[in-house]
């Protein structure tokens, strides 16, 4: 049974970068902005938070650090797809090679440190409880946060207002100019808030999942989580349900290989990789119902007439 | 508050389409600048170790080459899928599987010599990347599986296949465990052109021909015509009969083979024997080298010569300042950044409301009077 539950909380550990970061992800392209960055803005928010927490000794100040600084690498590139109409493939990619040379030099003094290590919940009572106690009240704060995170995502994008907007724009950006909706200020927004995501899950690795600083230490993470949006044809519900999926084969080849399964450790290291792709086709093989989900405007430069 | 406004030019502007690379590089050397100042070095001396010296003496210009032949055969070939709207940016991955296709006949028939090796490698390396292209590209072509995701998570798959193979059946028996392969023999090493002068190799003259043949492709071919027709607009391309499909396959293709080429003649040429790493990341660099030499493969010629330079030039203020070599991707992120942003003005005047207005305002005035 506590085997079991270790495993779960590995699983929830691991799962919990890609959901922020495709949470983050999906209201961004469901503004209709398709940001390929996140690996960047993430690797930012892990050398981000990794330092602040290291030099203050406060992993908190480092949490914040890793946010703002993924907001803030995030802006780079809302100036050039938004303001600029830069070619968003691109620019995204340029972001994410940006952002892993610039977190490789940050962090050159911070390699071989040891971290600090965001506290796991601790509630007296509660978290001694069997079997659910350390599932439901043990695990570290930004766990909770994902959570939180998916189920305001949720409400937000289908049951206010400003999320219908928000969808509207995603949808025609020209017919939503033309009903007076300031286009490019929500895209604006939305980029932000997903740099701030990719931020914070880069923040999860670095002061939660290893409390260390390695270099590309991201490891792919952001990339998958973009294709997570893709798998969960841009609902945040069905995100949770990938990324916790995705989390599970990721331990399960780390505890494979711990085990000692005579494959190829390289091979079992491949599997999430494999998995993304697996997944990728299952789910775009249904052409009509990849055209029905996608936000209709997704990577398209939109400038305003005047 | 201020912000930008984008006006629409009648027509795309020759003067910023010739003149972006230089203002993105000029910018980057000013970013770079604040950058050198931030991390406590005077700038010009940065500079200078960093774009000057490592290309002050002959041998050196060899190295420049060695560098810059990977990055522009991969980023011609890039420039074909651009154009056409495709997006592979698991180039590394293609270089990787060329290097190890290639190098699976010095290794596997170490006794095999003679003139016949050499072109056979690098016929294997090409088939190697052209075939591990097409896996995106059947998977775009029959699935619609999006190209982008699935051709950068073979790049991982790639890397810890070669890792594999160089700590498992192919490490070398005599060598110490290290993780490495039998050093090739001498008949499947890639010459060097002038060895008396440097150590640059055959590579550099591929990248050139591939620069020149890829040129006459897009420009003088039909081919070229479809790959520009269906990037700026699939439905046109439709009506004349291209076929998309087609066209994935033999951009992917192309621009694997390429990759491929470039891997094995890295792997046969500078290293002499398969290792764990095979590459600093060409594969991601070549994206920007595309890019900054404008699509276009004679301006990716000169656009490998720069980014090569920002490769050597990081590896000159590690060991002269002790600045991380990283610097060098920043370099190469920064310049992308600006490439695209620069590209902006080829199509848009832009104009600043709000603050400063007037000032800035008459700048695009200026420029109507030409």
């Amino acid at each position: 049974m506590d085997i079991t539950v270790n495993i779960l909380l590995t699983i929830a550990t691991a799962a919990t970068p890609l959901l922020i970061a495709a949470i983050g992800e999906l209201v961004v392209e469901r503004s209709g902005v398709l940001n390929l960055g996140v690996e960047g803005m993430m690797i930012m928010g892990a050398v981000g938070g990794f330092g602040a927490g290291y030099l203050t000794g406060s992993p908190w100040i480092g949490l914040l650090a890793a946010i703002a600084l993924g907001a803030v690498f995030s802006l780079l590139f809302a100036v050039m797809t938004l303001s600029l109409a830069t070619n968003q493939v691109a620019t995204g990619l340029s972001l994410t090679l940006l952002g892993l040379g610039l977190s490789g030099m940050m962090g050159t003094s911070f390699v071989g440190q040891p971290g600090a290590r965001l506290p796991n919940l601790d509630i007296p009572g509660l978290t001694a409880i069997p079997v659910i106690g350390r599932l439901l009240f043990g695990q570290d704060p930004i766990f909770y946060i994902s959570i939180a995170l998916t189920a305001a995502v949720m409400w937000f994008l289908f049951k206010t207002r400003t999320g219908l907007t928000l969808r509207s724009i995603g949808d025609s950006h020209t017919s939503a100019h033309a009903l007076g909706i300031k286009v490019i200020r929500y895209r604006y927004l939305a980029v932000i808030f997903g740099g701030a995501c990719a931020g914070l899950a880069g923040g999860h690795l670095s002061l939660v999942y290893t409390p260390q600083w390695v270099e590309n230490m991201t490891a792919g993470r952001g990339w998958i989580a973009l294709a997570l949006v893709v798998f969960a044809s841009w609902r945040p519900w069905r995100v949770l349900a990938g990324a916790y999926i995705f989390g599970a084969v990721w331990i399960g080849q780390l505890h494979a290989q711990a085990f000692g399964i005579p494959v190829p450790s390289q091979l079992l290291s491949s599997l999430p990789y494999l998995a993304t792709i697996v997944v990728l086709v299952l789910i775009s093989r249904n052409k009509r119902l990849t055209m029905m989900n996608t936000p209709a405007s997704l990577g398209q430069p939109f400038v305003p007439d005047r | 508050m201020m912000r930008l406004e984008l006006v629409k030019r009648p027509q795309r502007s020759m003067l910023f389409s010739a003149l972006s690379p230089f203002i993105a590089f000029a910018l980057t050397i000013i970013a770079g600048a604040i950058l050198f100042a931030l991390l406590g070095v005077n700038p010009l001396m940065a500079f200078q170790i960093y774009f000057l010296e490592p290309v002050s003496q002959v041998w050196q210009l060899h190295e420049l080459a060695i560098k810059a032949a990977p990055l522009i055969l991969i980023g011609v070939g890039l420039s074909v899928c651009y154009r056409a709207n495709i997006w592979n940016i698991g180039a590394e991955g293609q270089f990787i599987l060329g290097g190890i296709v290639g190098s699976s006949i010095p290794v596997l028939f170490p006794q095999f010599e003679g003139p016949l090796v050499l072109p056979l490698m690098l016929l294997f390396g090409m088939v190697g990347g052209a075939a591990y292209a097409a896996i995106p590209a059947l998977l775009k072509a029959r699935f619609n599986t999006n190209e982008i995701l699935t051709s950068l998570m073979l790049v991982y798959v790639a890397q810890l296949f070669l890792d594999w193979l160089v700590r498992g059946p192919w490490r070398d028996p005599k060598g110490f465990n290290f993780p490495q392969t039998i050093q090739f023999n001498d008949s499947a090493i890639l010459p060097e052109l002038m060895p008396a002068s440097g150590r640059a190799n055959w590579g550099f003259v591929f990248a050139l021909v591939a620069a020149v043949l890829v040129w006459i492709l897009m420009s003088r071919m039909l081919k070229g015509f479809e790959v520009r027709v269906l990037g700026s607009s699939p439905r046109a391309g439709r009506f004349a009969g291209f076929g998309i499909n087609r066209m994935v396959f033999f951009a992917f293709m192309l621009s694997g083979a390429l990759a491929g080429l470039a891997g094995i003649s890295e792997v046969s040429g500078a290293i002499g024997q398969l290792q764990p790493v095979i590459s600093p990341g060409y594969g991601f660099a070549a994206i920007i080298v595309a890019f900054l030499g404008r699509l276009n493969p004679l301006g990716i010629v000169a656009a490998g010569l720069v980014l090569a330079l920002t490769y050597l030039g990081g590896e000159a203020v590690q060991s002269a300042l002790g600045i991380s070599d990283k610097v060098a991707r920043v370099f190469q992120g920064m310049l992308l950044f600006f490439v695209l942003g620069c590209d902006t003005l080829i199509h848009y005047r832009i104009r600043l409301i709000g603050l400063a207005a007037p000032t800035l305002e008459s700048a695009p005035k200026l420029e109507e009077a030409h």
